[in-house]
């Protein structure tokens, strides 16, 4: 089922033009990553997607319902975001009212609220700075409160933008078993850098210069070397082997049969 | 002559158990070293090197630079010169109308003449990669990437005898984080000067690195050579660090095809070759 749907979109900031007749289908249920150079138009695109930015032209639509302003807030209730830079998005004084701040909007329980609070800060590891001041924390700690802010108030469709790069690599394997865990039965829209990130997803899609070049499972995605490097990317460790193996003029069939097996659970 | 730690000591908050930084003994060459400087968040990392340039003070215990005690010069800013740093996100503190002016800042609080601090920033720039076109425009139409570059000239017009930088690549796409090391190696080559990267990857560890630092709760808890680390299973372990790549990878094909590969090799090159060798 199409949860969100854009048609023949378009977008210019002032006179940059960004996006022109863009289109894609995000499945209900799908954890999707969005990967492309610096500036390629990922933070651009997802925040066009919600209507925290105004398309110039197309139809955008959430759920099957357009997207117009008078129901976009509405519809944005069903919709967390974490964005690139944490230091933005704290609102409140600790960390505990951070979240607390988000889950009053959503007239919720007192107690269910002390227990979303309470379960959410746990998955992310930082129950125990809870009554710490969000901006005392380190980069990737400011990270993970904003993820369980997001998480916490448990929207239907989840996006984080580069929102686990400043943790180490432990931080960023519990965000990920986070993630993975949740896009059983929401959905989940990633961006980042990281390939073994991506390769856990269920589908990839590669911009290049605001236009789709790549659309589809990882494994395959990731085979297309060239269209991988001229958007910027890097290639899977396995790839390149594969490519130096082969410059080399190497025969070893066995190893070629394992190398994509070496990509798994990097 | 470099960087000397004698049993230093921080915390944030006295009053607290918690130490940032706890008994570091450390000793810094300013030549030929290439430290990558590695840990988990919060284990002390970013306290540890804004006490290489006088930003924090012990609360115990002696650093010195080039010889002198840092808490008993007169003069720290002769020492902040000596040890160039560059912050996490160091884009987001240009505020200059113009590339070259934000560069020739630091210069020229120092006391260096606006003269030359304008040809330094020229050469400074082409070092870092930058067109000398982009020396009159203004930093905020940068690309992220070139923000960085513009942020990292600004240390380097200072001449520092060290450079050290925090997480100098998140955030970049991975074409901009290989050029961003690509670039730090070419200054270590060039230039001979030390230079001390903090990150959390490995394989940037293995590829780069003369040595490594693991800072673990506080303390230092490993000293040495890359290879020593990535092939001591246990104190990977105790430290809780992971391998790099084309490490994980050998073992990985040892182990499926049977193979005897010997599993030190840092980079891709050294896999290959180990690959290739049994022909
Ligand atoms: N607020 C803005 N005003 C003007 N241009 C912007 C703004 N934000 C992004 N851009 C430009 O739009 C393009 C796409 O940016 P962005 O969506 O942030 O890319 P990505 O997230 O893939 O790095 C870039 O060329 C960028 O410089
Ligand atoms: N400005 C600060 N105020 C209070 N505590 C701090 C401050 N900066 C860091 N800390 C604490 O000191 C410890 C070490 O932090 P830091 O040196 O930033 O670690 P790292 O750079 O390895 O992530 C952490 O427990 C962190 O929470
Ligand atoms: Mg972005
Ligand atoms: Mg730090």
């Amino acid at each position: 089922m199409e949860i969100i749907k854009v048609e023949n979109m378009s977008f210019s900031y002032s006179k940059e033009e960004i996006f022109k007749d863009f289109n894609i289908v995000i499945n209900k249920g799908e954890w999707i990553t969005i990967l492309g150079h610096n500036g390629s138009g990922k933070s651009t695109l997802t925040k066009v997607m919600i209507g925290l930015l105004k398309k110039e032209t197309g139809i955008i639509k959430i759920n099957g319902i357009e997207l117009t302003e008078e129901n976009v807030y509405d519809v944005r209730k069903n919709i967390g975001i974490v964005f690139q830079n944490p230091d933005n998005q704290f609102v409140g004084s600790t960390v505990k009212d951070d979240l607390a701040f988000g889950l009053e909007n959503l007239c919720l329980a007192h107690d269910e609220i002390e227990m979303r609070i309470e379960k959410y800060l746990t998955k992310v590891n930082m129950l125990e700075y809870k009554d710490k001041e969000p901006h005392n924390l380190s980069g990737g700690e400011k990270q993970r409160v904003a993820i369980a802010a997001v998480l916490s108030m448990e929207p239907e469709i989840i996006i984080l933008d580069e929102a686990t790069s400043m943790l180490d690599p432990k931080g960023k394997e519990e965000v990920i078993e986070v993630i993975k865990n949740l896009s059983e039965n929401n959905t989940v829209i990633t961006i980042t850098h990281n390939l073994s990130e991506a390769i856990l997803s269920d589908r990839v899609i590669v911009l290049n210069k605001g236009k789709i070049v790549l659309d589809g499972k990882p494994l395959a995605v990731f085979k297309e070397t060239e269209k991988i490097l001229s958007a910027g990317l890097d290639l899977l460790p396995s790839m390149k082997i594969a490519n130096k193996l082969a410059e080399l003029n190497y025969q070893d069939e066995e190893l070629k049969g394992i190398l994509w097996e070496l990509n798994s659970k990097m | 002559m470099g960087i000397e730690f004698e049993n230093v000591n921080y915390k944030y908050d006295k009053r607290n158990a918690k130490y940032a930084i706890k008994n570091i003994d450390l000793k810094i060459d300013s030549l030929n070293e290439f430290i990558c400087l590695v840990g988990h968040t919060g284990s002390g990392k970013s306290t540890l090197i804004q006490h290489m340039n006088g930003l924090i003070l012990a609360n115990s215990g002696i650093v010195k630079v080039s010889g002198s005690d840092v808490k008993k010069t007169r003069n720290i800013n002769s020492v902040r010169r000596k040890v160039g740093m560059v912050f996490q996100f160091p884009e987001y503190q240009l505020f200059e109308e113009t590339v070259e002016k934000d560069i020739i800042f630091g210069p020229t609080n120092f006391g260096v003449s606006k003269k030359e601090a304008i040809l330094k920033a020229k050469e400074v720039a082409k070092l870092v990669g930058l067109e000398q076109t982009i020396l009159e425009k203004s930093p905020f139409n940068l690309s992220g990437g070139e923000m960085r570059r513009v942020a990292i000239a600004g240390v380097l017009a200072m001449e520092p005898d060290i450079l050290i930088l925090d997480e100098p690549t998140v955030g970049l796409d991975p074409k901009g984080q290989r050029e961003m090391m690509e670039l730090f190696k070419k200054i270590h080559q060039t230039t001979k000067k030390t230079i001390i990267v903090v990150t959390h990857d490995m394989d940037v560890v293995s590829e780069y690195s003369t040595r490594v630092i693991v800072m673990k709760e506080a303390e230092k808890k490993f000293d040495g050579l890359a290879r020593d680390l990535f092939l001591d299973q246990k104190l990977l372990e105790e430290l809780n660090l992971k391998k790099p790549t084309y490490i994980k990878i050998a073992e990985k094909i040892n182990k499926k095809l049977n193979r005897n590969y010997q599993i030190g090799c840092l980079s891709l090159a050294e896999l290959i070759k180990e690959i290739v060798k049994g022909e």
